[in-house]
């Protein structure tokens, strides 16, 4: 069970989120090519270690919360606002 | 006359005598007994037959870890199998069964498979079953279920309820015994909040009633002492009888608490067990350590017990498990067994120990007058039901022995409990100085103390307990001016274990007693092939037992790396998963079953609708009613009424169940332009319009009307299914996509309810119901348009909208007026000629009238798929625009929407049915397309449908087959235009 650290709420359970995914894409500007939103849409990194996701705060604030994660150890480093750019730990950090 | 019992000691109460019966037969035993010790204090060694080979079985543990005495608890619907009797506590009327027999313990036909013994090895199952394939499922299987397996369910519902809890705490310590007791009570010293879980129910874990003496008293006061402390003080809490189960990520931690299972039944409105959710800062582990057995041939009789076991029935229960009690160890501590056996006045013909030289013990023994054998082996323990005699051997072969006994102690020595701690993630580390696994460094917020760390003498695990509880707190912030000192014991000095995998023999020597798995199976594993630890688990069953493999994992390693001709640490060890020990369902589900399983959501107008005798469909957690018959009428005679008479008088239906959210802000407008394919700038106050969303990947996501009540509000409708999930989008877009657009949303499904009024009559039906306090005259209030109106005390909205093609209206009103604004509207109806109807008339009036709805929005579809490419906007962007374009999307071989009429009186249509020229030729390769939704329409007097077909109208009055293989149904159809009434929408607009 994760214990995820809402901005707005303080250290919530995991159950309150609803996981929604790599926040490292960033949509394209409306006249970009059609290339890049294909990228946009279907194209995504698997990494293994640090990793930016999104959880949105279904069960509680119901804002969308950037979360800095180890999909290995399932530690998280640090959880921000969407306009938050948040520093992945080094190699030495997980 | 308990034939067994000692006469003194013990922590039993003598004065409270406990009467309970083991299959059939009654006994007596103490409170303060477990099941175990009481049929050893009667003398019952044979308690159950093992899994595959039927052979008897005695009570092995005196813990958790117990492989052996599995037995089904209580009777009838209570009944509960696989229960360790070594953890059942005694109750008045005990009724408990053995397990896995037939047709009695003592006579078990089955146990001839120890005959066939050497055909059910290793990998057995793979190996013998694979041919004829079809006597799997019709013979194979249902012999393996009848002659394998454990315990029998009751199969009827569990008449006791579970519960959850939760607790959060600084300092979580697991395991009450030494090093537990005084973590807790140097982590509570500084203040922090501290919770500690004991699985037993009772604290002090392997301290002796007798013998040990701490800080100067004995243990068992000592622990008394500790516990009326940590009682008195607040912010701990103790927590008896309850086994933490996983350790999960982020110091969550889950424990089952039995709180009353040593009661007969659960009082009133307690529940049986109770599972803990535990968030923990720190958590100090203290689970001890499990003894291991020794393995050599029949080392499965009844009377083979662990020495430490042994020691325990003595000690605390006053039960001797046999009157001449052999040992047989490798290491120091069984010798502590002998020496409290002689003080009993119980018989100790032979301590037979692995070692050439075991040093001062063995010297104490002897002075004690015990004969004690070093360099030996044990190599057999004979005896039917219960062993009878131990022989033993010199590991030069030059000197062998046989003694008569009644019961075998042995100790293989201690493997420390890693279960939780490798929990974690990280594989336990191997240390030769004590032949074991201990917990490796840890990469949680967690440290282990005491025996699971491989300090097995009482004073360094009080000095570790003490330390670890200084340390957790100091980490979850709390430190103390004046921690104190460890509580002191006498030191002990001890000579090094030395390892004993297997004892070389020619029978069945046992490794994992609950899966009958032999130290050949492991050896013929690796001849075999299988070479990975994982792989040999599996190919042998080995540790997959409900024990998990607690007495059998490293003496199985063991022998793996012996066979593999490597050291332990090499092969490694299997994954520990939780949970520790098994967690019975029902305390998962807790109250989460039945009715109470998930929310059942109700319209405000649910009552009106009993009244009037709806029958109610589930949609979602929704129930809404799905028609309203009336006496005689079947479902498709109901359905068919209530369209009928929509379209010639009126109809109300209750459409609260769609979602609702309102929307504000200055920007309200430019974000509807972004989420929705089509225009919203120039929508007025006071009008509705419908809307379509894409998802971003170009597909149809979902549609509804959007209203604007002011120039900064908006009032948004979805679909009943995706109401959580357009508001999810909603956020994502405003908070993700455009934060500087400013706009607010915010849920209304449950604030407002909805009721639809449909037909040509509903002008007149509300303008009696409201009595003129809104204009609903059609210049006042056209087509597509909203006013907001003073209705009794409340506030309530009508839309001029029409999902049926009729006039129609929709009436919002909060949520708590509901009952009372259907009642008013039906009242006023009726003279009229107003029926309620439910949601098939609905749906049967928006196929007729070729509405897109759920069946059409499958997530596949494009707004052009649907014939809406019209209202796509070229004058802006939109989410899903750019991806719509893709060259898949535009496609026109895409298969488009249309209607379709069945031809012929036979049968009927169904969704899902595909669309073919020629029947004979039904194939995914021919089809050209499907049907989505179907109704049997009265205006059209037949069945119709809509649904996608390649060339779409293009096809119009062609004829087609409607095929459904599940079925076995064809039906012709003919390709219609999927507006099948008032194409003009005049009616609408009446």
């Amino acid at each position: 069970m994760h214990r995820i650290d809402c901005p707005w709420c303080g250290v919530r359970d995991e159950a309150e989120f609803q996981y929604q995914g790599d926040a490292t894409v960033k949509r394209p500007a409306p006249d970009a090519p059609a290339e890049a939103f294909f990228r946009y849409v279907y194209i995504r990194e698997n990494p293994r270690g640090w990793h930016t996701e999104w959880w949105h705060h279904i069960g509680g604030c119901r804002q969308w919360i950037k979360v800095v994660r180890n999909t290995l150890t399932h530690e998280i480093a640090s959880c921000g606002s969407p306009q938050d750019d948040l520093e992945i730990p080094g190699e030495d950090g997980g | 006359m308990q034939s067994h019992r000692l006469d003194s000691g013990g922590a039993i109460d003598r004065e409270k005598p406990v009467r309970f019966s083991f299959d059939g037969n009654s006994y007596t035993g103490y409170a303060g007994d477990t099941l175990a010790s009481a049929l050893l204090a009667n003398g019952v060694a044979l308690v159950g037959r093992s899994f595959k080979y039927h052979r008897p079985r005695g009570v092995l543990t005196a813990g958790s870890e117990e492989p052996n005495a599995l037995v089904e608890l209580r009777t009838g619907a209570r009944r509960e199998p696989n229960t360790r009797a070594t953890m059942v506590e005694l109750y008045d009327g005990l009724t408990a069964q053995s397990q896995n027999r037939f047709p009695s313990l003592v006579f078990d036909l089955a146990s001839a498979n120890q005959l066939f013994g050497r055909f059910f090895t290793a990998g057995f199952y793979y190996k013998t079953f694979m041919w004829p394939a079809p006597f799997w499922e019709s013979v194979y299987e249902k012999l393996i279920r009848r002659s394998a397996g454990l315990g029998r369910v009751s199969a009827k519902p569990d008449p006791d309820h579970y519960e959850h809890g939760h607790a959060h705490c600084d300092v979580l310590v697991v395991g009450g015994g030494p090093a537990g007791l005084t973590a807790a009570l140097s982590a509570a010293g500084t203040g922090a909040r501290v919770v500690l879980v004991e699985e037993m129910p009772f604290f002090g874990g392997s301290l002796h009633v007798e013998g040990d003496v701490i800080d100067s008293v004995p243990a068992v006061q000592w622990v008394r002492q500790t516990i009326d402390t940590l009682s008195a003080m607040p912010d701990v809490t103790l927590m008896r009888r309850t086994t933490l189960a996983g350790y999960y990520d982020h110091n969550v931690l889950v424990a089952l608490e039995r709180v009353n299972d040593h009661v007969a039944r659960p009082p009133a409105h307690e529940p049986r067990q109770r599972l803990w959710t535990i968030r923990a800062a720190e958590v100090v582990l203290a689970p001890g350590a499990q003894e291991r057995p020794m393995v050599f041939d029949d080392n499965d009789k009844p009377g083979v017990m662990l020495s430490s076991a042994v020691r325990r029935y003595v000690d605390r229960y006053a039960v001797a498990p046999g009157r001449r009690i052999a040992i047989c160890t490798n290491n120091d501590d069984a010798y502590r067994t002998a020496m409290l056996l002689r003080k009993r006045g119980l018989r100790v013909p032979v301590i037979a120990d692995v070692r050439l030289d075991p040093g001062a013990v063995a010297e104490q023994a002897r002075a004690e007058g015990i004969r004690v054998e070093t360099g030996m082996l044990p190599m057999k323990a004979y005896g039917r039901h219960r062993v009878a005699a131990l022989s033993f051997q010199r590991q030069d072969g030059l000197f062998a022995d046989k003694v008569e006994c009644d019961c075998v102690a042995v100790s293989g020595g201690y493997s420390p409990d890693v279960h939780l701690s490798s929990q974690t993630g990280v594989s336990p580390v191997w240390r030769d100085d004590i032949q074991g696994f201990v917990p490796a460094p840890p990469i949680r917020r967690e440290r282990s103390a005491g025996a699971s760390t491989g300090r097995f003498d009482l004073a360094g695990c009080l000095q570790e307990g003490h330390e670890a509880g200084l340390d957790a707190a100091k980490r979850a912030g709390f430190e103390s001016s004046d921690p104190g000192a460890a509580p002191v014991t006498t030191q002990e000095a001890s000579t090094p274990i030395q390892p004993m995998w297997h004892a070389p023999g020619t029978g069945k020597a046992f490794v994992d007693f609950q899966n009958d798995v032999t130290a050949q199976d492991i050896h013929q594993a690796r001849q075999e092939g299988y070479k990975s630890v994982e792989h040999v688990k599996r190919y042998t069953t080995l540790g997959m037992a409900t024990d998990q493999g607690k007495t059998s994992n490293v003496n199985g390693l063991a022998l793996l790396a012996m066979a593999r001709g490597q050291k332990i640490e090499v092969v490694g060890t299997t994954r520990f998963r939780p949970p520790y020990s098994p967690v019975a369902i029902g305390a998962f589900a807790g109250h989460e079953r039945g009715k109470t399983y998930q929310p059942v959501r109700r319209s405000a107008m649910h009552a009106c609708h009993q009244r009037l005798g709806a029958t109610f469909v589930e949609a979602g957690q929704w129930l809404r009613p799905q028609y309203y018959a009336r006496p005689g009428e079947d479902i498709m005679a109901a359905i068919w009424r209530e369209t009928d008479q929509v379209r010639k008088t009126a109809g109300v239906c209750d459409v609260s169940t769609l979602g609702k959210i309102d929307i504000y802000g200055a920007d309200a407008g430019e974000f509807l332009n972004r989420v929705y394919i089509n225009g919203w700038k120039l929508l007025p106050v006071g009008k509705a319009r419908y809307g379509l969303m894409l998802r971003e990947d170009g597909h149809v996501f979902d549609d509804g009307t959007t209203s604007r009540l002011a120039e900064d509000h908006y009032f948004m409708t979805t679909t009943t299914a995706n109401a959580a999930r357009v508001l999810a989008h909603l956020e994502h877009a405003s908070q993700v996509l455009w934060p500087e657009l400013v706009v607010h949303f915010c849920s209304a499904t449950e604030q407002w309810c909805g009721i639809a009024v449909a037909g040509p009559s509903a002008r007149k039906v509300l303008d009696d119901a409201f009595g003129g306090a809104v204009d609903l005259a059609n210049d006042a209030l056209p087509f597509m348009g909203v006013r907001e109106f003073g209705w009794r005390n409340a506030r309530a909205r009508i839309f001029r909208i029409s999902f049926s093609g009729e006039l129609a209206y929709e009436i919002n009103v909060p949520w708590r007026y509901g009952e009372a604004m259907w009642d008013t509207i039906y009242n006023a109806g009726v003279p009229h000629g107003l029926i309620p109807y439910g949601t098939e008339a609905l749906g049967v009036l928006r196929i007729e009238k070729g509405h897109v709805a759920g069946n059409e929005l499958d997530g596949r579809t494009t707004a052009a798929d649907m014939g809406l490419g019209r209202m796509m906007s070229d004058k802006k962007h939109y989410i899903g625009l750019p991806m719509s374009q893709r060259e898949g999307m535009v496609d026109p071989d895409r298969p488009t929407l249309a209607g379709f009429k069945m031809l012929g009186a036979e049968g009927r249509l169904r969704g899902g049915a595909h669309l073919v020229e020629d029947p004979e030729k039904a194939s995914t390769e021919t089809s050209l397309g499907w049907i989505s939704s179907v109704g049997d329409s009265p205006a059209v007097g037949t069945w119709i449908g809509l649904g996608y077909l390649k060339g779409g109208l293009s096809r119009k009055g062609e004829r087609l087959y409607a095929v459904h293989p599940l079925k076995n149904e064809t039906v012709e159809v003919e390709v219609c235009h999927p507006v099948f009434v008032d194409p003009e929408g005049e009616r609408l607009r009446g």
